[in-house]
């Protein structure tokens, strides 16, 4: 969904989110619900400025976030309410995958104790990285639908174009489904089984939350669901800043799902993102694992070798991936131009392959290890991250260092300033690291375009030029290209072939700042909107448009058509709806795919087509074609009862009732055969380090998540007395991030002038604390000092029969700046998720003592 | 004269963002206080304390918890110039640099102050100070410059949650009247608001909606202005004179008598 679709809903739940605070514009869609009467519920540790406007606020300890989902799971599906209504039963029936028949090797948390099938010790990655982190691994083979095999039946032809008898190759027999839902390998039915012991009175349990505020919330939110009522979610990193937090975001489709909510106005997933542009840097990725589009990266230790290996491996028949062939052939002509050819797999041997996860948290282990020689950091600060003093210990070893950023960031000067130095455990003559500080423009100061939360690109227009040296980033990497394709033009060596041959064309046409040496922004656009090769004038008009013979080029597919001509730069448009009527404002800016705005909004329409009320109308089929508020997310004029094709490939292998066309079986996931590493279903498990024992499973943590052992790097075990407390970190509305950004900024400066830790009067009581006090906060990696800001905002739980406290800070603060302090990230860990590798900086153990 | 302007803040939807006092601070090139280098107050999330000369906008952070927290509220209000229809400060200025303006705003002119403080002390609401850039008192000018080229506030442009209204005076009390309704419709008692009537100085041209007594928000549940006390004054004045002067009659009389 979309923030302003929030409007729409009738209930709200925040959780994982401090939207008000952290999202504070986007949280005007929210407010204007409650003042249409809709409900808001906020879900957390704290009570904060999103609680204060909530109609119910629900405390958890910070978690246990699965826990609540699922008794919200377990509730509903023991609910009259939803056994009653129809309208459940044919949404859960016919657009999601609870008719599904799982495989009978399968076995569930409930079987195995605690875990599922395929669990085993973890084989590391090749020797050249064995920094993967994983404390061990699944074979996912027993969690596949019945009856479908993994290997594909049909001996695979050789590589095109054309390349639709390969992806033909790759069918398997549709998997068998039970639409009574009464078969006990159903996925409705393990569904059922695997939440029936996530109760009220175990959410109490493990949560904190007082049962009756749970019921509140499960009776609140169901009768919000329905045929003509509707209830979103928003969450940001305080779901996914765990080690199972895709399993806690599954979790919460999973429920929507079961509710009707997905697809529909004001229903859905609100994935709140960070600064301006994060949605655009992982749809034209800055991740090391996905190239644009959310393809995967071509890999050593996948079937990678040839682009026909990479497709076979990577390109799923049945649904829209089974364009993959016409995304990757544009792709790589992008990367290559003339270079590629059909005789040398478009250039697919010159594209760098990964060798393991390089992401954050196992570079910085890397750099520790001496593995890294040097880092280009350009909008972000390591020094005052996770873990902090391991990372800029990871800094000290690195032979040379650019930091491109608007401010002497901490990272700029960590051989200077940093507590490492001032402790006299490094000294600056003893570091090696060459640091190179470029001064950055502020986006007022270029061209360029955001892709914000909602997947909406709107284009920024330049207003001044930037002062002094400071130069944009467009600049620093296109001067970086340019530079590296000179040292590389004369190579022979076979690994430069790709830099030789990659296409680089955006020097600007405009003379004054062609002398500045700045690319021109809409040529980079127009690359990544594509065009037909042999008329670079001839913009692509969207992605149906896309060949897989190379005659189309075209960076990014899912941003295809945001530029369909020269003249007409659809990001730039500023055109609102009309007042008071409905619709999703598609003349404003562009969203992908196909400035379609709510995704899978076929689900709007029951199965024949006709909107599911009045009231909720959103897309439905006029007789001839599909039409509505929105940009229809289907075949335009395919028929909702039509039958899908048999042995066809791509969107004819749907049905008319098939709304989630990305997925191969046209359905909304409630169980996950593929995809994820750490389980088909959400379960209940301790953050890594927790002062309790997991009341729920024998399981304490997630057998599979990341965990890198390194010196500085220790994990508190289960309930250590040392570290008896709870903690949280978060942001405020009146800083930004680290605070490179506002500690510099005597506005925002003056309003949270200090770095303070939030406590209970409770706890404040039985150490001794007094309001504004200072106090030492330490965990197993490290000790910080801030002032004790005591408030009954905060409050002790009563986890499984015992108090436990929860502590919170903000982690805005570090050595550089107008104002400063202790940085929060001085006390996390380098532990994380095993399917995205974030850290766990969300939950953690910590110990407080008056200073 | 144009209509009557004024905002009508809806304390209900504030989420204490403080962008009102940021962007009020920006507009207006109002400085930090020290620089912006202070001290954690401890009181909830407020650290500017207070409206003076350099703070026009202030967001005011009320916890309410009840011990076991059964019962909570955590009250937010952006605190502005209270544009009072009768104004203290307007009555008290002897340099005439309070002036109210074509929409029935308050507005002083620093060129004209003479930085007296007078019309510190007359401000039920402890509105203005000294500015120490100008030397001048100040306060919120509604945004008196932008208002004269048709655009609304800066602190109103900034709320992104409308809880800060900004238009003609008689639109507002539509708009206030109907959330209280709606309010009270949805079973909040406590709701009332604050200065939207001639009753209160004459009616304040920037009036709230409360959920708790005004005292809870440092609000003076009955503010006066400085003329008040005019009768009483002179009333004790005059007697007071009577007095002296019946005092004097008698002394000289008796002095007299003594001298002869």
């Amino acid at each position: 969904m979309y923030p302003r679709s929030m409007a729409d809903s009738d209930c709200i739940v925040i959780q994982g989110s401090n939207m008000a605070e952290c999202h504070p514009v986007a949280f005007r869609w929210p407010m204007q619900a409650k003042l249409k009467g809709a409900k808001l519920i906020h879900v957390d540790p704290r009570f904060t400025r999103t609680s204060a406007v909530a109609d119910i606020h629900a405390p958890i300890r910070a978690g246990s976030d699965v826990a609540f989902l699922g008794g919200l799971i377990h509730y509903v599906l023991e609910s009259e309410r939803w056994k009653g209504d129809p309208f459940f039963k044919e949404f859960v029936v016919n657009y999601t995958n609870a008719a599904m028949i799982v495989g009978d090797a399968l076995k569930d948390t409930e079987d195995a104790d605690g875990v599922f099938s395929g669990l085993m010790q973890y084989a590391p990655g090749i020797k050249e990285w064995p920094l993967d982190g994983f404390v061990g691994q699944y074979d996912t083979r027993t969690w596949q639908y019945a009856e479908s095999p993994a290997r594909p039946r049909a001996t695979p032809p050789p590589a095109g174009p054309p390349f639709d008898p390969l992806v033909r190759s790759l069918l398997t027999p549709p998997p068998r489904r039970d639409e009574t839902l009464q078969h006990t390998r159903t996925v409705f039915q393990i569904v059922k089984r695997h939440f029936s012991r996530y109760t009220p009175e175990m959410v109490e349990r493990v949560t904190g939350c007082p049962k009756e505020t749970f019921l509140q919330v499960a009776e609140t939110i169901l009768a919000n669901s329905g045929r003509d009522r509707t209830t979103s979610f928003a969450y940001a990193v305080a779901w996914t800043q765990h080690t199972n937090g895709p399993q806690t975001i599954g979790c919460c489709a999973l429920l929507q799902l079961l509710l009707g909510n997905i697809g529909r106005p004001g229903a859905g997933v609100m994935a709140l993102r960070g600064h301006a542009s994060i949605q655009g840097s992982t749809d034209v990725p800055t991740l090391y694992h996905s190239i644009h589009g959310y393809m995967n990266h071509p890999s050593a230790l996948k079937r990678h070798d040839s682009l026909r290996d990479w497709l076979l491996t990577e390109t799923t028949p049945r649904g829209y991936w089974a364009n993959t062939p016409k995304f990757m052939v544009s792709y790589l002509k992008s990367m290559y131009g003339a270079a590629a050819t059909k005789e040398n797999d478009f250039g697919y041997d010159w594209h760098p392959r990964i060798i393991g996860d390089h992401s954050h948290l196992p570079m910085f282990v890397a750099m520790n290890e001496g593995r890294v020689k040097g880092l280009l950091c350009i909008g972000q600060n390591p020094a005052t991250s996770l873990n902090a003093s391991v990372e800029r210990k990871g800094l000290a070893r690195l032979e040379w260092l650019v930091v491109k950023d608007n401010w002497l960031t901490e990272t700029a000067t960590f051989w200077q300033n940093s507590p490492e130095i001032k402790s006299g455990q490094l000294r600056s003559q003893d570091i090696r690291t060459e640091v190179f500080f470029f001064p950055a423009a502020q986006v007022a100061e270029y061209d360029g375009s955001f892709t914000n939360t909602q997947r909406m690109l709107q284009w920024h227009f330049k207003a001044a030029n930037p002062p002094g040296d400071c130069r944009t980033d467009l600049w620093f990497t296109h001067q970086l290209a340019r530079r590296l394709k000179q040292m590389y033009a004369h190579s022979t060596l076979p690994r430069d072939e790709g830099f030789k041959h990659l296409v680089w064309e955006y020097d600007s046409d405009d003379p004054h700042e062609r002398e500045r040496g700045e690319p021109d922004a809409h040529k980079i656009l127009k690359e990544i909107n594509g065009y037909y090769t042999d008329q670079p004038d001839r913009h692509l008009a969207g992605f149906g448009d896309l060949k897989d013979d190379g005659s189309t080029t075209c960076a990014s597919w899912i941003y295809c058509g945001v530029f369909p001509s020269p003249d007409r730069n659809l990001a730039a448009r500023r055109q609102p709806d009309a007042p008071n009527t409905p619709g999703a404002q598609l003349e404003w800016g562009w969203a992908w795919p196909a400035n379609r705005r709510i995704l899978y909004n076929r689900a709007s329409a029951d199965l024949r087509g006709r909107p599911w009320s009045e009231r909720k109308k959103w897309v439905w089929w006029d007789g001839v074609k599909w039409t509505g508020h929105d940009v229809p997310d289907f075949a335009p004029t395919k028929a909702p009862l039509s039958k899908a094709a048999p042995n066809a490939i791509g969107l004819d292998a749907l049905s008319g009732s098939d709304p989630f066309i990305m997925k191969p079986d046209g359905v909304g996931w409630l169980y996950v055969p593929t995809g994820l590493v750490d389980g088909p279903l959400p379960a209940h498990y301790e953050p890594a380090e927790s002062p309790v024992a997991n009341p729920l499973y024998r399981q304490q943590s997630s057998p599979v998540l990341k965990y890198w052992a390194l010196d500085g790097n220790q994990l508190a075990p289960r309930g250590d007395p040392r570290f008896p407390y709870i903690i949280t970190t978060y942001r405020l509305t009146e800083h930004y991030l680290a605070g490179a950004m506002s500690r510099w900024n005597p506005w925002l400066t003056e309003l949270q002038p200090e770095f303070f830790v939030e406590i209970s009067p409770e706890l404040a009581a039985e150490k001794g604390i007094g309001n504004t006090d200072w106090i030492t906060v330490s965990t197993p990696r490290g000790r910080i000092r801030g002032k004790a800001l005591v408030t009954r905002r905060m409050r002790p739980f009563t986890i499984a029969g015992r108090t436990v406290h929860q502590v919170g800070m903000p982690f805005h603060w570090g050595y550089q700046g107008l104002i400063t302090g202790d940085a929060g990230n001085e006390l996390t860990a380098l532990v994380g998720d095993p399917n995205v590798s974030i850290h766990e900086g969300k939950a953690f153990v910590c110990n407080v003592e008056k200073t | 004269m144009a209509q009557p302007m004024g905002f009508f803040t809806d304390t209900t939807v504030c989420i204490g963002c403080k962008a009102c006092e940021v962007a009020c601070k920006e507009w207006n090139q109002l400085p930090a206080r020290n620089g912006g280098i202070g001290t954690l107050s401890g009181d909830s999330y407020d650290n500017t304390r207070h409206l003076d000369g350099i703070h026009w906008r202030h967001v005011k952070f009320i916890e309410q918890f009840s011990p076991d927290r059964r019962d909570g509220r955590w009250l937010m209000m952006s605190d502005v110039c209270k544009h009072c229809v009768r104004a203290g400060c307007m009555e008290v200025c002897p340099t005439g640099a309070i002036i109210r303006t074509e929409f029935d705003t308050v507005v002083i002119q620093s060129d004209a102050c003479n930085g007296c403080r007078d019309c510190i002390a007359a401000c039920p609401f402890g509105v203005i100070d000294i500015n120490p850039v100008s030397g001048t008192a100040q306060k919120c000018t509604l945004c008196y410059d932008r208002m004269k080229v048709g655009l609304e506030p800066a602190c109103a442009k900034a709320c992104p949650t409308q809880s800060i209204n900004f238009g003609p005076i008689a639109d507002l009390k539509k708009l206030a009247q109907a959330r209280l309704g709606q309010l009270e419709q949805g079973g909040e008692r406590r709701a009332h608001l604050y200065g939207a009537d001639e009753t209160m100085l004459g009616g304040l041209n920037s009036f709230y909606l409360l959920v708790d007594k005004p005292e809870v928000y440092g609000l003076p549940p009955d503010p006066r202005l400085p003329s008040r006390n005019l009768k009483s004054s002179a009333l004790w004045s005059t007697l007071g004179a009577v007095a002296l002067a019946i005092l004097g009659v008698f002394s000289f009389r008796e002095r007299g008598a003594r001298d002869v």
